[in-house]
């Protein structure tokens, strides 16, 4: 197996191909990065949209509910074919990657929400109470006390959320959006043997999430203090 | 009247849990509140300070009515009453310190200098001097308790609501609490304390009124509502709490 991998190497690793991978590596950070970024604003957002000490519309929160509970059932490819077609319909021809990121932002923004909701309900009610009292704003309430409180709730599954959102991305293939799985699979199909091409973006898809999850950890380190820490 | 609560009625989901509750408190009075376990009397200190909303009657400061419905007026009612809370209830992400300075800076916007003075101050005055830095679960439940005293202190009150505030402490700590409470009313705070400890009660408060299923059945001064009391439920309580 290493014998063929050496004698296949030179031809692999050529400046073209290593331009047409780093493009892929591109596109699927430019969907990991940007999807996750806008979902964790906007999973904070649903989060606090739902959360009854925040607001006291009922019908706002059932739409931040619907919303989550819908988008984050739904399997990813379906997503990014159901975006696609919407697009489509509405008259829009949108870019692939564009594509590929909104079903992103769709998938996080829900799942994320979830893993701020959970954070949110494991800080006991009294604080809320006590905030209250002292005529402290519900969002000054929820960065102050409760956010605090909530992160070593939050944080564990929403590093593994980010690198499951990684790993999604490899879907966007499926539309055509030259991301790192599309990459393998054009350079497989133009003669390069899967083990080469495969083998190839198996290693960035670990580092980028090996780094995320890094990431993930230090961000704990910072906002966990060290006498709360699990 | 400094604080009149006229046939309030209240409950949780439905459910009512006081019943045409009606007492007074005059500026600088100290009354206790006291009756069985779920008679009621966390659920009045929670009704005045807007967090169970009022299904029935009136509540005054200073004789004005207050409109719980609206947001304002529950505001400026909380700038006027402090609450001690019965399960202290500390931002268990904050030292002692911050929990007693997070309001007065983040609500009132006073200097941080200033701020931070006081609430150095107010834990010395509870016997904390030695615990700025620490956070809840770093502390008893007694300490606990006096932190919350002295957060309530340090948005500067009209009236003081504490809930059981004693039954956490040990009993050397208590005089303690109870001088503080002391100092508190010779300047003249007003406050409406729910307890079962009786001395404490006897000795801090000009009238008591006893709770019973969501109704205040008695009031008196205290030595009278212990000594004697008027009504059959009243005297079982009395005789339970002080065989105890
Ligand atoms: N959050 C709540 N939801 C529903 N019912 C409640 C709630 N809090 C209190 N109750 C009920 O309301 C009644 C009065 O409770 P409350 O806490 O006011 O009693 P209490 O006199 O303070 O009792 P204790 O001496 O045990 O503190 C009780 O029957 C209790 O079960
Ligand atoms: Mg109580």
């Amino acid at each position: 197996m290493f014998a063929t991998l050496i004698a296949e190497a030179p031809r692999f690793f050529t400046y073209w191909n290593m331009v047409f991978l780093a493009t892929a590596v591109g596109n699927t950070l430019v969907m990991a990065f940007a999807g996750c970024g806008l979902g964790l604003l906007f999973g904070l957002g649903l989060a606090v949209t739902r959360a009854e000490r925040i607001v006291h519309v009922a019908p706002l929160r059932w739409l931040a509910i619907l919303f989550v509970e819908v988008f984050r059932r739904i399997p990813v490819l379906v997503l990014l074919l159901f975006v696609f077609f919407t697009f489509q319909l509405l008259g829009f021809s949108l870019h692939a990657l564009a594509v590929g990121t909104i079903a992103i932002v769709l998938r996080a923004s829900s799942l994320f929400a979830e893993n701020f909701r959970a954070g949110i309900e494991s800080v006991h009610p009294n604080q809320w109470d006590a905030a209250e009292v002292m005529n402290l704003s519900p969002l000054q309430t929820l960065r102050l006390t409760v956010l605090p409180q909530a992160w070593p709730v939050i944080l564990p599954p929403m590093t593994i959320g980010l690198v499951g959102m990684i790993k999604a991305t490899s879907l966007a293939s499926q539309i055509s959006v030259l991301e790192l799985t599309f990459a393998a699979r054009q350079l497989n199909q133009r003669g390069f043997s899967a083990l080469i091409a495969f083998g190839t973006i198996l290693v960035i898809y670990f580092v980028i999430s090996w780094g995320v999850a890094r990431l993930g950890a230090s961000v704990e380190r910072r906002l966990v203090p060290q006498h709360r820490r699990a | 009247m400094f604080l009149s609560i006229d046939g309030l009625s209240a409950g949780y989901g439905g459910t009512r849990v006081l019943e045409d509750v009606s007492f007074s408190l005059e500026r600088g009075e100290i009354v206790s509140l006291i009756g069985p376990s779920g008679s009621g009397k966390s659920t009045v200190l929670r009704c005045l300070v807007g967090l169970v909303p009022p299904e029935a009657g009136r509540i005054a400061l200073d004789g004005s009515a207050v409109d719980y419905t609206s947001r304002a007026a529950v505001r400026g009612v909380r700038d006027r009453l402090a609450i001690v809370f019965q399960q202290y209830n500390l931002f268990q992400n904050m030292t002692a310190l911050d929990n007693v300075a997070i309001a007065p800076l983040k609500v009132k916007g006073w200097p941080k200098a200033e701020v931070m003075a006081d609430a150095k101050r107010l834990l010395d005055t509870v016997g904390l001097g030695d615990k700025h830095g620490a956070y809840p679960d770093q502390l008893s439940g007694g300490q606990q308790q006096r932190v919350a005293i002295a957060r309530a202190l340090a948005l500067k009150p009209d009236v003081l609501l504490l809930d059981e505030i004693t039954s956490a402490l040990d009993p050397e700590l208590v005089t303690e609490v109870l001088d503080t409470i002391r100092g508190l009313a010779a300047n003249g705070m007003t406050m409406l304390v729910v307890s079962h400890e009786m001395a404490f009660v006897r000795e801090v408060s000009s009238r008591v009124l006893f709770m019973d299923r969501g109704r205040v059945i008695e009031t008196g001064p205290p030595a009278e509502l212990f000594d004697a009391p008027r009504t059959e439920r009243a005297r079982d309580f009395v005789t339970k709490i002080l065989r105890h």
